[in-house]
């Protein structure tokens, strides 16, 4: 090793060591909290094929392409494929799962405001990926 | 000497000849091709995505297959076939051996590679890098698909066989007066990305097979309409390839730690915390590959193991940078070209880790997922951190394997222009993703945010291609036409070089 003395290494490895213990804690406890999907959350069937979102609301209502749904309410989204892998995104309300045929996955999310979100696929499906979008519509019945 | 371009050898004994310095010359030169054709085609895909709709491209069948043949060359075609020819070069001088261990199957392991490159070249799949199934079983336009699936496995057995003759050349063919602690760090380098190749490549071998058999119809391994599971390919396929970003990034740490020391004019600062840090990377690579699944459904526990296994690669890459600013602590640092790209190269390595640890994050990978924060945050490592370290060792070298020394101002002017562009392309790529703009999109809704980004990500692309440009033409130029530099110390930095000018090629 040499003439050096090696302890500004190990102060540096034990920092970036506490700092990864850091950030992996924080991580953990985050996402406990997120993957607890409340009681009582409606549920809402969310399929995936090419190239476009279908919707199935608990009393059977199906929407193409738009999904409408009621602010202050939890809603439990299970999401499938018809035939290759999507992803289904809201990017403002952080919600992000893969639809994958022969799977149920599920992820949960519960609007705050009115107005209109874009959903999109995140995950590569073919020739019209890029334009697999739809739109996310959040209502507020007491306006 | 081994390109003698003043006493030129006819071309055909350069290319039947099994020494290493010459099937590094090959190697070299093939990767260079790759790398120009790869860059031609990350422009295309900038230039098309400079304002939203279709303008140069067209339409996005033509699109998709760019941006897969794109990933495909630059990993497959460049920056392994990269790695190999310094490894070939210098790996046997390095452990005082006189070829390679298997000189001929070297040979072959190289010419393995422009067959398996005309493949992926002339299918043009468009099913992405991953081959993600089930669309790459049902929806992928053949012969496209299978002519990529043929050329992987082609790579992928040229690499397994070059990862075989390091692993032999260094630990049964070194000098018997050396022992493996005095190994330089370049050779320790390519033994410990040759260890993951050979562990990681078969299980993506496996995996590719299956696709074929499932694209032939006789199997359903991956095609859930006949029982299969898509995600086990996905687990395959992360298998092979976390492992593989270390395969392609340790071979760029080992460059640095050649330059670094030698333009510092000091010794390493330690080199047992380097030779550490490369093994301990090499094994913890393994524990992180489903940090790429994440959104596919993994239970908490599994996310959570896997979180664990990533963050605990951070250290260990955190070792090697601390190597690097302890060496040049104190040294009295001459900033040539090669340096230059060694810092910069260094520079990105920490900034590109820094957003890794937000990969690897649980919750914030949600946000993250298969958007533009991704591509910039793995170009950053790609191109930042090892076309960085590979560009800046190939000026390192360019005066052993020439006899030539290059345009010091044209290089400084190169590593300029591509710093720039690659801050403003994949720094400006990341908050890209922030703002929710998927990758592998054709085309955008005209989002006054995402417009100015993708613009200013454009213009930093541009300002890379014209700067290899340069580094084309000066390599061109000073190959045939620049001073004859000085074999004992072309950078004047100091001490003997003991390389590829005392490898004396028996044929000649």
């Amino acid at each position: 090793m040499g003439g050096h003395s090696n302890w500004p290494e190990w102060i540096y490895i034990g920092v970036v060591v506490a700092l990864m213990v850091w950030v992996g804690a924080e991580a953990w406890e985050a996402e406990r909290l997120v993957e607890h999907v409340p009681e009582g959350a409606e549920t809402i069937i969310v399929t995936g094929q090419q190239w476009f979102w279908t919707f199935e609301h608990e009393d059977g209502t199906k929407e193409i392409g738009e999904l409408h749904v009621e602010v202050g309410k939890a809603y439990k989204l299970e999401i499938v494929s018809k035939d290759v892998n999507h992803s289904f995104n809201i990017h403002d309300y952080v919600v992000l799962m893969d639809a994958i045929p022969g799977r149920v996955n599920t992820v949960w999310f519960a609007p705050t405001d009115a107005g209109e979100h874009d959903i999109q696929c995140r995950e590569y499906c073919g020739l019209i990926h890029y334009n697999m979008r739809g739109k996310l519509i959040v209502e507020d019945p007491t306006a | 000497m081994v390109l003698e371009l003043q006493k030129p050898r006819p071309i055909w004994q350069i290319m039947f000849s099994t020494h290493h310095t010459d099937v590094g010359l090959l190697y070299l030169i093939t990767s260079l091709g790759f790398l120009f054709l790869g860059g031609a085609l990350a422009l295309a895909i900038r230039a098309e995505l400079f304002l939203p709709g279709a303008q140069i491209i067209g339409d996005a069948m033509t699109f998709n297959r760019i941006f897969t043949v794109h990933g495909t060359t630059l990993i497959f075609l460049f920056i392994i076939p990269f790695a190999s020819s310094v490894g070939n070069y210098y790996v046997p001088i390095m452990v005082r051996y006189k070829d390679m261990a298997y000189p001929k199957l070297n040979a072959i392991a190289f010419w393995m590679i422009p067959p398996g490159g005309a493949l992926i070249w002339l299918g043009f799949a468009d099913f992405t890098w991953y081959a993600t199934p089930p669309y790459s079983i049902i929806s992928a336009p053949g012969p496209a698909a299978d002519m990529w699936i043929f050329g992987l496995k082609i790579l992928g057995i040229s690499s397994v066989l070059g990862a075989i003759n390091f692993i032999v050349t260094i630990l049964k063919c070194k000098h018997p007066d050396m022992s493996i602690g005095q190994v330089p760090l370049l050779a320790w380098s390519f033994l410990s990305s040759s260890l993951i190749i050979l562990v990681a490549i078969p299980t993506f071998a496996a995996a590719l097979l299956m696709l074929l058999t499932d694209r032939l119809g006789v199997s359903g391994f991956f095609n859930p309409a006949m029982g299969g599971d898509p995600i086990a390919y996905a687990h395959l396929f992360w298998f092979t390839f976390h492992p593989e970003v270390y395969v392609l990034v340790i071979p760029a740490i080992g460059m640095m730690y050649e330059i670094i020391p030698r333009f510092s004019r000091k010794p390493i600062y330690s080199y047992n915390s380097g030779v550490f840090a490369f093994v301990l990377l090499s094994i913890v690579g393994f524990s992180s590959w489903a940090h790429h699944m994440y959104a596919t459904g993994m239970s908490f526990t599994e996310k959570t193991v896997f979180m664990v296994g990533t963050l605990a690669a951070v250290p260990a890459s955190a070792m090697h940078v601390f190597n690097f600013v302890a060496t040049m602590w104190n040294a009295r640092i001459k900033f040539l070209t090669p340096m230059m790209w060694s810092v910069g190269g260094i520079a990105l390595f920490f900034s590109a880790g820094a957003g890794g640890v937000a990969n690897a994050a649980m919750p914030l990978d949600f946000t993250t997922h298969d958007t533009y924060w991704v591509v910039g945050h793995f170009h950053l490592f790609v191109m930042g951190t090892i076309a960085f370290g590979s560009i800046g060792f190939l000026y390192y070298m360019f005066p052993y394997v020439t006899g030539r020394m290059y345009n010091e101002t044209m290089g400084k002017i190169h590593f300029i222009m591509s710093f720039v562009g690659t801050v403003l392309v994949f720094f400006t790529q990341h908050v890209l993703g922030l703002y929710g703009m998927p990758r592998r999109i054709f085309d955008y809704p005209p989002i006054p945010e995402w417009i100015a980004m993708n613009q200013i990500a454009t213009v930093g692309a541009m300002i890379i291609g014209v700067s290899m440009a340069i580094f084309l033409a000066n390599m061109i130029y000073s190959s045939g036409k620049g001073k004859p530099a000085n074999t004992e110390d072309p950078f004047g930095v100091g001490g003997k070089y003991y390389y590829p000018f005392e490898a004396k090629n028996p044929s000649h």
